[in-house]
């Protein structure tokens, strides 16, 4: 700082911790009432409390009464549900000795349920969403050539995602006017978002995670409760519904959710921030469908773009871009709930393990050469 | 003077004067800098001090065995309701993980016990087995409820824990005894608790610890399931059957039956069903008509309608001689200690 007394600083004025502490300025300007003139103190003071009246008053804002910590929450608080009222339904008994599924992990080591068909009761969970009156958000990106997978994606998410509910589709494109029109149900809306594109389809993908992040800041905060993040060469083919929300969740691959996690393709170089060494990791998640409330997601674009910038800097490149990053952030803060690959199945799998019951979004066969250069 | 001549006078001034001369221009934006560096990095410590729903955090390095999607943690028992509440069994979480997770947002857990007229006798036992066993490394609060403040037992407490007692009326009947810590609690998470606490854990005084009982039971609203029901068909649990009373559950409904020996929450969840549990407390008596189980029968009715976002199996409320030990049960966490009923409910 040294302002008056450097040496004296140094030793008493330490870290952050102790720069939110007025004493601190009272030891590093001890008695020495002409190094700083008044006028300057009581702007100092008047910052102080602004700071800190907003921070209180922001953390309130981000924590609806009675929520923190855990996933419910008072009404219109997107970070989790609310414990609403129910009226009476009729279902059959959960069993206590029975499993839901015999056949595969169905809630993880941190408590996050894992979503499985079978696992949830569908009208339980509509319920209870619809009582608070919620908006989710899918976000899509439909840039240059990729356009052409928008209309199946769309006309698919109408018959399959979130049907009965709210939904706003964000349309991230650089070609406005090649938009298909979609036929949409009642309650849903589609957005489309102006982008730049980038030459390298890595490119491409990777700046995803600035451009939701940004946009959440701006605006998805405001207009929905619930984000979903998902590419766009892609079609449903079944339900996929409120089940799947939560503050935040990420999905299992479905090249590896049966591998040891020696095998997983995280990044494996040390100079880079997607960095994990042999012996950690969860699971691999697939960088294709991610999502959950509009803060949490918003965290997780941020971190990892800044995460891909501090890389470029260093000249190196996770090995599967943005969804290494991915890895390495859902590895570090636990997901709160996480996605069978029923979720996202691939084409290129030709069978598929009988612990899926369902295949509800499949990717597209692409011609990788054709569709990724001009 | 001529200008030379001032500017001469001023160059030859003292060091220290050149020093203050000198520090007076840098000062401004250097505090001005310091400002903004404080907010900044202040709004980031505050923002990111509250704990946030999703993406707890846990530090790099952390060992610990892959999680197989394709090996249930539990093959015996289910382990998630179909409203996706986790329900908790020996198996199913990592206590290194959570308490990682729970520490990062330094919580602190209150611990609700009431202690009326005779049952202060289980004061002692009860704080210190849950001095070894619950919440171990996390901040506790224990509010101890009683008629009796002199008789609360003095017991040690580890660092980052302590007591408060509250005084309360004692009840003619223990009915009203046990009803009363539904309005009592609501009271006082209103006025006190959710300043002091992020969860509360409201529980029965005449049980002890004897296994962990920690954060994997925390979440925005847990009840346990009674361990004299959880293997019964929800005809033969003992909800209140009369529809008259405000704890009514129709024969064809229910989830489970929860024990009222040990709830909680955030404070916030726990205020809104203590608060409506003591409102159909008193709409029944105003209809003259009193619960089968009392603030028991309540609880149910309310956790039907308002589902748990985690339930607690019967390791966390067992009897041990009334029920034994049978091989679904891996751990007994909290059990009943032995009481004459009618010598501990009598003046």
């Amino acid at each position: 700082m040294g302002i008056c007394d450097e040496s004296r600083e140094r030793q008493v004025c330490g870290g952050e911790g102790d720069r939110r502490n007025n004493q601190t300025f009272h030891h590093c300007f001890p008695g020495k009432p002409k190094c700083y003139p008044l006028h300057s103190v009581v702007l100092l003071t008047i910052l102080i409390l602004a700071f800190f009246g907003y921070g209180f008053l922001s953390s309130r804002h981000l924590m609806p009464a009675g929520v923190r910590a855990g996933h419910s929450v008072a009404v219109r608080d997107p970070d989790g549900w609310q414990v609403v009222t129910l009226s009476r339904m009729l279902y059959p008994q959960p069993m206590v000795l029975t499993p839901s599924r015999s056949d595969a992990l169905t809630v993880t080591p941190w408590l996050a349920p894992i979503i499985w068909e079978g696992t949830f009761n569908i009208d339980l969970l509509n319920e209870q969403f619809w009582l608070q009156n919620l908006t989710v958000g899918l976000t899509v990106f439909a840039v240059k050539k990729y356009m052409v997978f928008l209309k199946a994606f769309l006309e698919t998410a109408e018959q399959h995602f979130m049907v009965g509910h709210h939904v706003t589709y964000y349309v991230f494109t650089d070609r406005p006017a090649d938009v298909p029109h979609v036929l949409l149900k009642e309650g849903r809306q589609l957005v489309v978002l102006s982008v730049r594109s980038y030459a390298r389809w890595q490119d491409v993908s990777m700046h995803r995670m600035e451009m939701i992040s940004n946009f959440s800041e701006q605006r998805f905060r405001h207009e929905v409760d619930y984000l979903v993040c998902s590419d766009v060469d892609m079609k449903f083919w079944d339900h996929v519904g409120v089940e799947i929300l939560s503050p935040l969740f990420g999905t299992l691959h479905p090249a590896f959710y049966t591998a040891n996690r020696k095998a997983f393709t995280y990044e494996r170089r040390r100079r880079s921030q997607a960095y994990i060494p042999w012996d950690e990791g969860d699971f691999y998640y697939i960088g294709a469908f991610f999502g959950g409330s509009v803060a949490e997601v918003q965290q997780l674009t941020s971190a990892c773009h800044q995460a891909m910038m501090v890389d470029k800097a260093k000249g190196i490149e996770a090995v599967w871009h943005d969804e290494s990053h991915l890895n390495k952030y859902l590895l570090h803060h636990k997901p709160t709930k996480v996605l069978s690959p029923e979720y996202l199945w691939g084409d290129w799998l030709l069978d598929w393990h009988p612990v899926l019951k369902k295949l509800r979004f499949v990717t597209v066969p692409k011609n990788r050469q054709k569709i990724r250069n001009p | 003077m001529t200008l030379p001549e001032h500017r001469a006078r001023r160059e030859a001034a003292s060091p220290q004067d050149a020093r203050k001369a000198g520090k007076r221009c840098p000062l401004q934006p250097l505090l001005l800098g310091l400002l903004l560096l404080l907010v900044f990095f202040g709004y980031g410590f505050l923002s990111s001090r509250r704990p946030m729903p999703g993406g707890l955090g846990v530090r790099p390095g952390m060992l610990y065995p892959q999680p197989k999607a394709l090996t249930p943690s539990r093959s015996d028992v289910l382990v998630l309701t179909p409203w996706l509440a986790p329900i908790v069994w020996e198996g199913t979480f990592s206590p290194e993980i959570l308490d990682e997770q729970f520490r990062l947002q330094n919580v602190t857990v209150g611990l609700t016990v009431f202690a009326v007229k005779k049952y202060v006798a289980f004061l002692r036992l009860f704080l210190e087995t849950a001095e070894q066993h619950f919440m171990v490394g996390h901040r506790v609060t224990y509010y101890v409820f009683t008629d009796r403040p002199a008789d609360v037992p003095h017991v040690p407490l580890r660092e980052g824990r302590r007591l408060a007692v509250l005084a309360v009326r004692s009840h003619a009947r223990w009915q009203d005894v046990s009803m009363q810590r539904m309005e009592v609690i609501s009271r006082f998470s209103e006025q006190r608790f959710r300043r002091e606490v992020d969860y509360l854990v409201c529980a029965d005084v005449d049980m002890k610890f004897r296994d962990h009982v920690g954060v994997e039971i925390l979440s925005p609203l847990f009840g346990t399931l009674h361990p004299g029901f959880y293997r019964a068909d929800r005809r033969a649990f003992a909800y209140e059957r009369r529809p008259r009373s405000q704890a009514y559950i129709p024969p064809d409904e229910g989830d489970f039956y929860y024990m009222g020996a040990l709830f909680g929450g955030s404070v916030a969840e726990v205020q809104r069903l203590a608060s409506a549990c003591h409102q159909a407390t008193v709409l029944d008596k105003a209809n003259g008509i009193e619960a089968v189980w009392h603030d028991e029968s309540h609880l149910n009715r309310y956790l039907l309608y308002h589902k748990p976002t985690k339930v607690l199996s019967p390791e966390y409320l067992w009897d041990q001689r009334l029920l034994g030990w049978p091989s679904v049960m891996k751990k007994l966490r909290f059990v009943a200690v032995p009481k004459n009923h009618e010598e501990m409910r009598s003046p």
